[in-house]
């Protein structure tokens, strides 16, 4: 440990810390959560320039002022006044939106390092953080890129060579892998030799974008053409990579560390099983699923791989595991990684500040034996984008409200936005990555559940009502998951919580209370002497609450706070607050503490409420005026079988019918580009195309009709 | 009361053939005639009305009301017409086509009406007006709003003149209580020919969607005459007449909505221009900043956002009642409360033709500011615009004219103004939108304001005319014209503020605001430029 200079006392009380088991603490009195102290004897940098965005940026900056150095954010034209840009000590626009225009603009990027005066530049993760030229670059002008050398980029950055090196390094790779793909045929060619399935994806790409699954020769020619577009506009690098594709495989990740003087640690793992479309949405660590030998086995696999490309700097070794524990290499990202704060929290090391210790050429304080797990921590991405479209389809707006779950204890939020700020289509979805932990995984998961329900995000739709499933669901509790388990956990789609008897009765409950109390207050019109001396505060509300297709009658009986409930024929006490402007409502149902959120009410009697997670929209209404709704006639919606809508806001890259057409069922109508992924929309019927309300290259809303079907 | 005075009474005529022919006691009789008047039109055609999907008449009121609180007056009135056999018993209905009386709204006072379709269609005899006057007249001596259930055929022919008698006193009635207690109409099935006439002079109309219609003559008189097809819906609809026509201020989807939200929009009115506006209990703290007003206004000047966006935030618990949501939409109108006081809302809408005034946004600024004025309320006006709408269409539509309500409005009204600048005040449209020079209380503006005589490049293009160099001279233009100070050295805003504390601000001013007292010239009464 280099503690040099330290007074004899710091030395001790660093010491504690290190080896100190989980305690629990409140994040209000200890905002950080790393137990390692930072040195301030050791010299880094004076400014740090952070070529990236949103809540990596902030993540990066929050350590720099932690240890004194100076910071640079770039930023594009529309996110002048996001939140990496107010907390940076300096800022520079770099250009358009675009990120191809902006945070991928390497000459401005460089300008801006020149004009700063940046000693070195974080690149955090995605845009440039994996590219071997912005490194050379960096080299030329003697700036310091916070990462590994521009050789471990370049042999891990191409999939193909990274396996060959794993093979070398004795690390297990997967089976069936092979080269370069050019054409559509070859590809199919290449597929054959491995056996179905295979996987599709760019070669110069991480993390799951651009990633294909296919399972006979059409379904490759579709991925080739998707994944190669894809990789084009992603990285400016068409090439492809076929390999054979594990079948309910687990992704486990090791976390490793490295200096540039040889020695390399690997901080233990992040299980990612849980994905959507091959992205991470949940992920702790430890696993549930490795024992102690299989882990050091894959830690030392890591390393082995980390020093045969002289590895410096943070870094993650993909591995997929199968369900006898075997695992293979699938890749290293040579960045830190979108989940590096699960780390953090059970090794008590900030990452971010080891990255630059490293980067200045310091040697790494520990060895692998000082490396804990204390206690659990579950990481879960919020994302803007509506769950209940194949598990997430971007969504865009203005978060007109937003207040993060931070009051609690052991809750870490990584965001990159605030009240105000804009979700556009421009960049990735993520509001934040909510973090929880606690000495043991229950502890964590329970801290999570509490976390997501007392988070305010409105004006996006968001993805909390599937990531409290997610986190709820007996197979995920039980440990038993792997990366198939949203399809087989929701075969037909996420549809949202289900509610049982008991739970119902406590949400046609809760609403029933508060819409007497909006009522009630309604009828509260200060020093107006014009109100009747005698009003009618009526003992017992008779009303009716319709949840979906069914009504319920209730009735409701108040003393103070606390409303007595009849529904179904049971009883239910809602005690709260009731204050009506609030977003949360925290109420005490039949002696249980519940966090719902008010999302709307209107004068109609229909009330949103947020209860375990998903939003419920019912309607309240008096006996009488339920009674009289009866007469009111049903207004037939709109037919969606013969128009196509854009489920989510984006560009038109193709459209590929015209008027006239004719289309099969399934067969493609245009392609919409959406935060950098391509989704083909297809038509649901045998019909002729009627008229084309789009064209590619235009910019299309969430809801936008883009072709008639006759 | 000189209104009172004035009223035709006529003198109701005993049917002494019932009287005689009856061997009821006079209690039995009683009961009876209740029953009957309970059944309306009966059975039959209270099922012909469910069937429909309208309410009755009664069920209306029932629901409008607060539970037991409707007090009926002239329940036993009949019709007095003879023709036409009329006078026969089965044409004689208790209390006619009409339900009328007082009740409450949450607990506080309002007069109404309901049109009962089930009796003679809901036609207006001499009997039914001489009903809705009572009550309107009683509304006035006691200063509560009327609230107007519209349900009707048009005029009792069979009684000729006398129901358009009738027509002609509920307008005057109309005209009189016109600033003195709030009048809403609620359009629940047609209502066509002179009747139309009550609604338009009513403070608010509010319409079904679907099963109501307003219009001069239905659209079998218009393809005689014009020779145009078109259909009811399509011609007085609750779609054409609160997106086309601006008659109507909102529509809802069915009787039980529209009533719903009548009993939540009348929460915002006082009960007459004696009272001040309500203040409601309010949970939402009077000094919440709001963090996501300062990231607001985009930074191009060319750059639209949504001003709902900014009445929202502001305001009690992002409750606000929208006027007229779909009509000139590039001007945003509605009620909200500060505190649990109720406000006007004006906006600019740049959202919507960069928020310019026009014809018809003009009118609908203008109209909702004098009813404000009228009732006590205070005005929150929030202005980005461009300035007025050029063109053929504005000038030979009288855009001059038009334009010019809404300046007189602003002008004219003594309550509380309290203004916030939030980007662009251009022209002309800068002192219409409640400037300090309209006699604004309390005028700010946000970093982001530029007031000026008009945009940048159209400034330099006539000031350095024909020179070179344009693109300096526009900066230099914007440097010294895009941003609040020009206004806020001569005092023309009082502050420049930080968006996230505008409710703040607000809140305290309407506080302090809430005593001011100005009075207008004496004047038989002014001439709006109509």
């Amino acid at each position: 440990m280099a503690s040099h200079g330290l007074s004899p006392s710091l030395n001790r009380l660093l010491l504690a810390l290190k080896y100190a088991t989980f305690q629990p603490r409140c994040c209000a009195v200890h905002k950080a959560h790393y137990s390692t102290v930072y040195n301030g004897n050791e010299k880094t940098f004076d400014k740090i320039l952070i070529a990236n965005r949103g809540e990596i940026a902030c993540r990066v900056i929050k350590t720099c002022k932690k240890m004194g150095i100076q910071t640079v954010a770039v930023h594009s034209d529309v996110d002048s006044s996001a939140v990496h840009v107010k907390m940076a000590d300096e800022a520079v626009c770099v250009g358009p939106a675009p990120t191809s225009k902006s945070y991928l603009n390497m000459d401005a990027i460089m300008d801006a390092i020149r004009s700063t005066g940046a000693q070195a530049v974080h690149p955090g993760y995605g845009f440039l953080s994996e590219n071997k030229e912005f490194a050379k670059r960096l080299a030329a002008e003697g700036v310091t890129f916070i990462g590994p050398d521009t050789h471990a980029i370049q042999a891990m950055g191409d999939k193909i060579e990274s396996k060959l090196i794993a093979k070398a390094a004795k690390v297990n790779t997967i089976p069936g892998f092979d080269g370069v793909v050019k054409t559509a045929e070859e590809a199919v060619k290449i597929a054959q030799d491995i056996g179905y399935p295979v996987m599709i994806k760019a070669s110069a790409g991480g993390g799951g974008k651009g990633m294909r699954i296919a399972w006979n020769n059409e379904e490759t020619r579709e991925g080739f053409r998707f994944s190669s577009q894809e990789a084009a506009s992603s990285f400016g690098d068409d090439r492809l990579l076929i390999e054979k594709y594990i079948d309910n495989p687990r992704h486990i990740e090791i976390q490793v560390l490295a200096d540039k003087h040889g020695n390399a640690l690997w901080l233990n793992e992040r299980e990612c099983s849980i994905q959507r479309r091959n992205q991470k949405v949940v992920e702790e660590a430890p696993s549930t699923f490795l024992d102690p030998s299989t882990r050091r086995a894959m830690g030392e696999q890591a390393v082995q791989l980390a020093k045969a490309v002289q590895y410096s700097s943070a870094g993650t070794v993909e591995f997929l595991v199968d369900s006898k524990k075997n695992f293979y290499f699938l890749e290293m990202n040579t960045r830190l990684q979108v989940e590096h704060p699960i780390t953090e929290c059970i090794t008590g090391l900030d990452l971010v500040e080891q990255m630059i210790r490293v980067a200045k050429g310091y040697k790494l304080h520990h060895k692998q034996e000082d490396i804990p797990i204390n206690g659990w921590a579950i990481e879960s991405r919020v994302y803007a984008e509506d769950p209940y479209k194949s598990f997430g389809l971007p969504s865009i707006g203005r978060l007109s409200q937003y207040q993060e779950p931070v009051n609690l204890c052991n809750v870490r939020v990584d965001s990159g936005i605030q009240e105000g700020s804009d979700i556009s289509i421009y960049y990735d979805p993520m509001i934040s990555k909510l973090v929880t932990y606690g000495a043991t995984r229950a502890e964590a998961l329970s801290k999570m559940e509490d976390a997501l329900d007392n988070y305010v995000i409105r004006g996006v739709t968001h993805n909390i009502p599937l990531l409290r499933e997610i986190i709820t669901h007996p197979r995920f509790i039980s440990g038993d998951i792997s990366t198939n388990f949203l399809p087989e956990v929701y075969p037909d789609g996420f549809k949202g919580h289900q509610l049982e008897a008991s739970t119902r009765r406590e949400l046609l409950a809760s609403a029933a209370a508060l819409h007497v109390a909006s009522q009630l207050r309604s009828q509260r019109i200060l020093g107006n002497q014009r109100v009747s001396n005698s009003p009618v505060e009526c003992s017992c509300w008779e009303l009716v609450v319709k949840l979906g297709k069914e009504a319920h009658p209730v009735t409701v009986t108040r003393s103070g706070n606390t409303y007595t409930v009849e529904v179904d024929g049971e009883r239910v006490e809602v005690c709260g607050q009731w204050s009506l402007a609030s977003p949360l409502l925290p109420l005490t149902i039949n002696n249980t503490h519940r966090m719902l959120q008010s999302l709307s009410r209107d004068a109609s009697g229909e009330i949103v409420l947020q209860y375990l997670g998903t939003s419920f929209k019912v309607r309240v209404l008096s006996k009488l005026a339920a009674e009289l709704n009866s007469y009111m006639p049903e207004k037939v919606p709109e037919d969606t079988t013969s128009i196509l809508r854009s489920p989510m806001p984006g560009t038109v890259v193709a459209v590929s019918v015209k008027a006239g057409d004719t289309v099969a069922e399934g067969q493609e109508i245009c392609v919409i580009e959406a935060m950098k992924m391509q989704n083909s929309l297809t038509a649901v019927r045998q019909a002729k195309v009627k008229s084309v309300h789009c064209k590619a290259g235009e910019t299309v809303g969430e809801g936008d009709l883009l072709v008639e079907l006759e | 009361h000189p209104v009172v005075a004035a009223l035709p009474q006529s003198s109701s005529q005993r049917d002494c053939r019932w009287y005689s022919v009856s061997n009821l006691s006079v209690k039995e009789r009683i009961e009876k005639k209740r029953k009957a008047a309970l059944l309306g039109g009966g059975q039959k055609r209270i099922d012909a009305q469910h069937k429909k999907g309208k309410l009755t008449a009664r069920e209306r009121v029932e629901l409008l009301l607060d539970p037991e609180s409707f007090v009926e007056s002239d329940m036993f009135l009949e019709h007095r017409c003879s023709d036409f056999g009329m006078e026969q018993d089965k044409n004689k209905f208790p209390g006619d086509s009409v339900v009328t009386g007082r009740g409450r709204i949450n607990g506080r006072l309002v007069y109404v009406f309901s049109q009962d379709f089930t009796v003679f269609g809901g036609s207006l005899s001499g009997a039914h007006a001489q009903k809705i006057c009572k009550i309107m007249d009683q509304a006035m001596t006691v200063g509560a709003p009327v609230i107007g259930l519209n349900d009707s055929g048009g005029a009792r022919i069979q009684e000729g003149v006398e129901s358009l008698a009738g027509y002609a006193d509920i307008f005057l009635r109309n005209v009189l209580a016109s600033g003195v207690v709030p009048q809403i109409s609620l359009i629940m099935g047609p209502c066509a020919g002179g009747a139309v006439y009550s609604p338009a002079l009513t403070d608010f109309t509010f319409m079904v969607k679907d099963t109501s219609y307003l219009f001069i003559t239905g659209p079998d008189v218009v393809k005689s005459v014009t020779n145009e097809d078109v259909t009811q819906e399509e011609l007085g609809g609750a779609k054409t007449h609160t997106t086309v026509s601006g008659v109507a201020h909102r529509a809802f989807e069915n009787d039980v909505e529209a009533l719903l939200n009548l009993r939540e929009f009348f929460n915002f009115l006082p009960l007459s221009n004696q009272d001040p506006a309500p203040i409601r209990e309010c949970h939402d703290p009077n000094d919440r900043l709001v963090p996501a007003l300062d990231t607001i206004v985009p930074f191009e000047s060319t750059k639209a956002y949504d001003m709902l966006d900014i009445v929202h935030a502001i305001v009690d618990e992002r409750d606000f009642f929208e006027i007229m949501p779909n009509y000139a939409k590039n001007i945003v109108v509605g009620f909200a409360r500060m505190n649990g006081r109720t406000v006007g809302i004006v906006g600019n809408q740049p959202k919507v033709a960069s928020g310019c005034l026009d014809i018809n946004s003009s009118v609908k600024g203008a109209r909702f500011v004098r009813f404000c004025d009228a009732f006590n309320i205070p005005i929150i006006t929030f202005v980005d615009v461009p300035g007025f709408l050029p063109g053929t269409a504005q000038e030979y539509g009288g855009i001059i004219r038009h334009g010019a309500k809404l300046l007189y409005a602003f002008a004219e009204a003594t309550v509380p103004k309290i203004t916030v600048i939030t980007r662009k005040a251009y022209g002309g449209a800068y002192d219409v939108m409640s400037s300090k020079h309209l006699r604004g209380d309390v005028n700010y503006a946000w970093p982001t304001a530029e007031v000026a005589v008009m945009g940048a490049k159209g400034a330099v293009q006539i000031i350095f005319r024909g020179k070179e160099n344009q693109a300096e001279a526009e900066a230099e233009y914007v440097d010294k014209f895009a941003n609040p100070f020009p206004a806020a050295v001569r005092g023309f805003v009082d502050d420049i503020i930080e968006p996230s504390t505008t409710r703040k601000k607000i809140c305290r001013d309407l506080e302090v605001l809430a005593s001011k007292k100005q009075v207008n010239p004496w004047k038989k009464h002014a001439n709006i430029p109509l």
